[in-house]
């Protein structure tokens, strides 16, 4: 290897710190025209009437839109298509929008935001998942699957009851894991522009270009062929800029109505209403095991509040039980989930999608099962671990598996097994592990085309262009795009021009999500490199005299043992044997073994992961936490760039470890006199508690590489699958600590004094939820495991899920 | 109608001169009247500290200062921190090690970096903790910007010695 696993400087690196990378919000057109959106007030009302004269009167206002102008509703999942640019008659949170105002500048178009009328019906709130099970009225969409429940799913591969039945102990717990919000620093931004032509170009600080284009073309009602979108570089996205958005909707309509270019930037408390953030789900885990600590049988529920609309949720709720049976050999598996509509802003993905909050309930329910069988937590898991190349209970096609590897590595690292229970009373140490999927075997919507696409140029002086779809969200994918083809075509990724993230210009990639591009985009990339690579290495081969397959590309340049030429040299030698040079590439993973309906969420060309242990400091006279120091070893397959590579592992770490401790997006009712309303607590940075430069310890991180084959040169993903393991690797510090178990993120120091205060009185030393309400789940899907001769399909109840679906 | 004012100032070291609505922060008249877009908002309430500038050599929140009150003032921001062509310390260093990830809080945290070494040419790691916890970056997980910091007082303090040889 002469460009993977060496630190280099990021393709993208020097525009990141001249302040010259383009944000959305940095792009200022001629004639450019302003847009804010006018969002309810109520969390749940009917729009009974909207004048909108005053508005349009306004000096410098140019439009006001609403929701007469968006007939046609979108969704990011084809069976989800419940949401509307600008709420035509029903609002469902606060802040859904109602109307849209274009002026020549934000001051102006925000004073006419004031001019305009609405009459709201306010309807009783769903404030709760507790009170949309029981309350079906008002519904908050008609299309749910039976009252204010969204969804309900239940499947069951081999008989877990029986399972538990026959194991030696039953572990039964309930968690509860707050919702969160990604919180990028930059706020979401969209100009949108009529070319020349008429056709649209919206530039967008958006993870998916190619799905916006989609529900583009559908609400617009226009030909996808004349609009172009642009994903500008993300200044963070974290899943948060995944779903498609009202105001990309709404800033479009409005440049075509006036054919001058529109920008609209939310603020920041807008962003906290566009939310599709972390669902808050509450789990119950009842887990058997075999006295000698072999997991038996798992059954897990899931009740999941998605907010006020669909977005992801089908598939985030699918993931909140898809992946418990990828880390530990698991043989018989039930798994029952319902999302709920609440008024809230709308759920969906933030990083490790639906799967980090069943992670910290199996994690901490595991230390609990290592203690109550007297076994060391590290040595339970190893004992557990499922083989490389195997299938799960649930069907998924697991490949390369570095855990044990990742546990001994943190192990020790953190001298676990000599301070492990062993630390004076205030500290401790907590181990936990996690896995994640190197993309989703399925798109979004069903095709049988690529993932991903790269189309390469190549010319007689040398360059080398790379055209994706994949998109920049800081992540690093420029980078490793013009890494892999660097690597391939022996030449600097410096040489590599990259242009990505456009509809317009660039082969269809799906966008950065589910850990997807590294694996999707670098397979693409690697198909196309190989292609062109053959072209060249066949003219350099008959200058040179030797026969293609003995020429190498390396350090730039093209050669047979010391005879060399150039690159550029050897891409001019093949333009002139073939005609312009280009290469295109695509990737679609492979087909994932489970035959059932619902077998799309979870399949991946791969997993990775990851352990960690946290050092955790109990201050027991205040309940504060201090942690020191946390290990980290992912299992990355290959690293492409350990700079990179190690930042995206120690910014989940920063990322879980705040969401641990402090990050919750929460809610408060306004008093009866100013409405009632359920309102955001805290929609704003200073007061939405996250970690600082200050509260961040030191982390030791660790890259194991063990190679998947169905990789780019092996290489898995790290963007998300380091975040998993935290959460609980926290809890189980603390209660190594001071003996207290919060079953509920965040782990505030009022939950563990309230903890240490039962502890005193001699009650249970635990604070987290009390109940699992009665769900009406569904007869499940019965899938025999491969062990019990199924074959993929399921016997029984196969007819009533009806989702192909995936995502991250 | 509103009246601009007109407000004259040092930026990046280059007289300049600005008309704008009085109620403009520096930020809006940075991005929209000058075309410096390179300094970024996060908030616009003061608790992100994207939008980080050096006025008359101190960090300053773009965001809570208005631009008339910088008539005559030196005003720094990202794009005059490089000589030319060449990087400054700090921006190499952000670029090598990882510090900058998506990048879009990154033009706040050289601003007041830069404060810190000016200051401190050799700061602690604690000091560095201290200096940018103003700062949010929900990216890196600071340690490859802690480093970088680090690693470019060491290229500005070998710089240093060069020049006194």
């Amino acid at each position: 290897m002469k460009v993977l696993g060496k630190p280099r400087r990021r393709v993208d690196g020097r525009a990141k710190v001249t302040g010259q990378t383009q944000f959305a919000d940095d792009i200022f057109l001629p004639r450019m025209l302003h847009m804010r959106l006018l969002r309810s007030p109520h969390p749940h009302a009917l729009i009974q009437n909207i004048d909108i004269e005053k508005a349009k009167s306004h000096l410098g206002v140019h439009l006001v839109l609403t929701g007469k102008d968006f007939p046609v509703s979108f969704g990011i999942l084809p069976v989800t298509q419940d949401e509307y640019a600008l709420a035509p008659e029903h609002v469902r949170y606060v802040g859904d929008p109602v109307a849209a105002v274009v002026a020549k500048d934000e001051q102006t178009a925000t004073e006419a935001l004031d001019l305009i009328a609405v009459q709201y019906r306010p309807l009783a709130t769903i404030s709760t998942p507790e009170e949309a099970l029981t309350q079906p009225e008002p519904r908050i969409h008609a299309y749910s699957e039976l009252g204010n429940i969204h969804r309900l799913q239940a499947f069951q591969f081999g008989d877990a009851e029986e399972a538990l039945k026959n194991a030696d102990c039953v572990f039964e717990d309930v968690f509860f894991y707050e919702g969160n919000t990604h919180l990028p620093i930059e706020q979401h931004a969209a100009v949108a522009a009529v070319d020349g032509e008429g056709k649209l170009t919206l530039w967008s600080s958006t993870q998916v270009p190619h799905y916006v284009h989609r529900q583009l073309a559908r609400v617009l009602q226009m030909p996808a062929a004349h609009i172009r979108v642009v994903a500008c570089p993300n200044g963070g996205g974290f899943g948060g800029k995944t779903d498609i958005c009202n105001h990309e909707m709404a800033v479009a309509k409005a440049a075509l109505a006036l054919g001058r270019p529109v920008k609209i930037c939310l603020n920041r408390e807008e962003v906290f209403y566009m939310h599709r953030g972390r669902h808050p789900v509450l789990m119950k885990f009842r887990t058997g095991v075999t006295k000698e600590g072999r997991l038996a049988g798992m059954h897990l529920q899931t009740l999941v509040d998605g907010g006020g609309y669909g977005g992801y949720g089908v598939a985030s709720t699918f993931y909140t039980g898809a992946l418990q049976t990828v880390t530990y050999d698991l043989p018989r598996y039930k798994f029952e989930a319902a999302r709920v509509f609440t008024n809230k802003p709308p759920c969906g993905p933030k990083r490790g999608h639906g799967t980090p909050q069943p992670r910290f309930g199996q994690e901490v329910q595991l230390d609990k099962i290592a203690e109550k069988l007297g076994m060391d937590p590290a040595e339970l898991r190893l004992k557990n671990l499922i083989k490389p190349n195997s299938l799960t209970a649930n069907w998924l096609k697991v490949g390369s598996i570095g855990l044990a590897e990742c546990i001994n590595q943190v192990t020790e690292r953190s001298n676990w097994h000599s301070r492990y229970k062993k630390m004076p009373f205030g500290r401790g140490l907590g181990l936990a592990c996690g896995a994640y999927l190197c993309g989703a075997g399925l798109p979004i919507y069903w095709n049988k085309m690529p993932q991903s696409g790269v189309q390469l140029l190549i010319d007689r002086s040398g360059q080398v262009t790379a055209f994706c779809g994949a998109t920049e969200i800081g992540q690093g994918s420029d980078d490793v795009l013009a890494a892999i083809i660097a690597e391939v075509l022996g030449i600097d990724p410096f040489d590599v021009r990259c242009v990505t993230g456009d509809t317009g210009m660039t082969p269809v990639d799906l966008g950065s999500y589910s850990s997807r591009v590294t694996v999707m985009m670098g397979n693409a990339a690697i198909d196309a490199a190989n292609k062109i690579k053959l072209q060249i290495a066949e003219a350099a081969a008959e200058q040179l005299g030797v026969s293609p397959e003995r020429v190498s590309f390396a350090n730039g340049k093209v050669f047979f043992e010391n005879q060399s030429m150039t690159f550029g040299q050897a891409a001019g030698f093949a333009e002139e044997k073939f005609g312009t040079l280009g290469a295109v590439g695509s990737y679609k993973p492979p087909r994932a073994p489970g035959r059932y309906k619902g077998a799309g969420v979870g399949p991946s060309p791969a997993y990775s992961y990851t352990a960690c242990v946290v050092e955790a400091e109990v201050d027991p006279a205040t309940g504060w936490i201090t942690v020191p120091k946390i290990w980290i070893a992912h299992d990355i397959g290959r690293t492409i760039n350990p700079v990179l590579a190690r930042g995206q592992v120690e910014g989940s770490v920063y990322m879980g470890l705040s969401e641990a401790l402090m990050e919750e997006q929460v809610f408060r009712r306004l008093p009866p006199k100013l409405s009632g309303a359920l309102v955001h607590k805290i929609p704003s940075l200073l007061e939405y508690k996250s970690l600082t430069s200050l509260d961040m310890p030191e982390v030791d991180t660790v890259l194991v590489e063990d190679p998947d084959p169905n990789c780019p040169f092996g290489a898995k993903e790290v963007g998300q699958g380091p975040l998993l393991p935290v959460m609980p690797a926290v809890a189980n510090a603390i209660y190594d600590a001071v003996g207290v178990r919060i079953d509920e993120l965040p782990i505030t120091p009022d939950k563990v004094l309230r903890a240490l205060e039962k502890k005193s009185k001699g009650e249970s030393a635990r604070v987290g939820p009390e109940r699992f309400p009665a769900v009406p789940y569904p007869e499940p899907v019965v899938v025999p495991p491969p062990w019990e001769g199924g074959d993929g399909n399921a016997v029984q109840g196969h007819e009533r899920t009806r989702l192909k679906v995936s995502s991250a | 109608m509103r009246r601009n004012v007109q407000v004259g100032l040092t930026i990046n070291g280059e007289a300049a001169e600005a008309s704008f609505a009085p109620y403009k922060t520096l930020l809006e008249v940075l991005r929209e009247d000058l075309d410096l877009t390179g300094t970024k908002h996060g908030c616009e309430l003061g608790e992100c500290g994207a939008c980080a500038v050096l006025v008359d050599g101190e960090p300053k929140l773009s965001c809570l200062v208005l631009a008339v009150e910088c008539a005559g003032k030196s005003v720094d921001t990202v794009e005059g921190l490089a000589g030319g062509a060449k990087l400054h310390p700090l921006q190499a260093a952000f670029a090598d090690l990882g510090a900058a990830q998506c990048g879009y809080c990154t033009p706040g945290i050289l601003m007041t970096a830069k404060a810190l070494l000016e200051k401190e040419p050799k700061p602690t790691r604690e000091r560095i903790k201290e200096a940018i916890s103003g700062n949010l970056c929900r990216c890196t997980g600071y340690q490859q910007i802690f480093e970088a910091i680090e690693e470019a007082a060491e290229r500005l303090s070998t710089e240093a010695a060069r020049r006194n040889e």
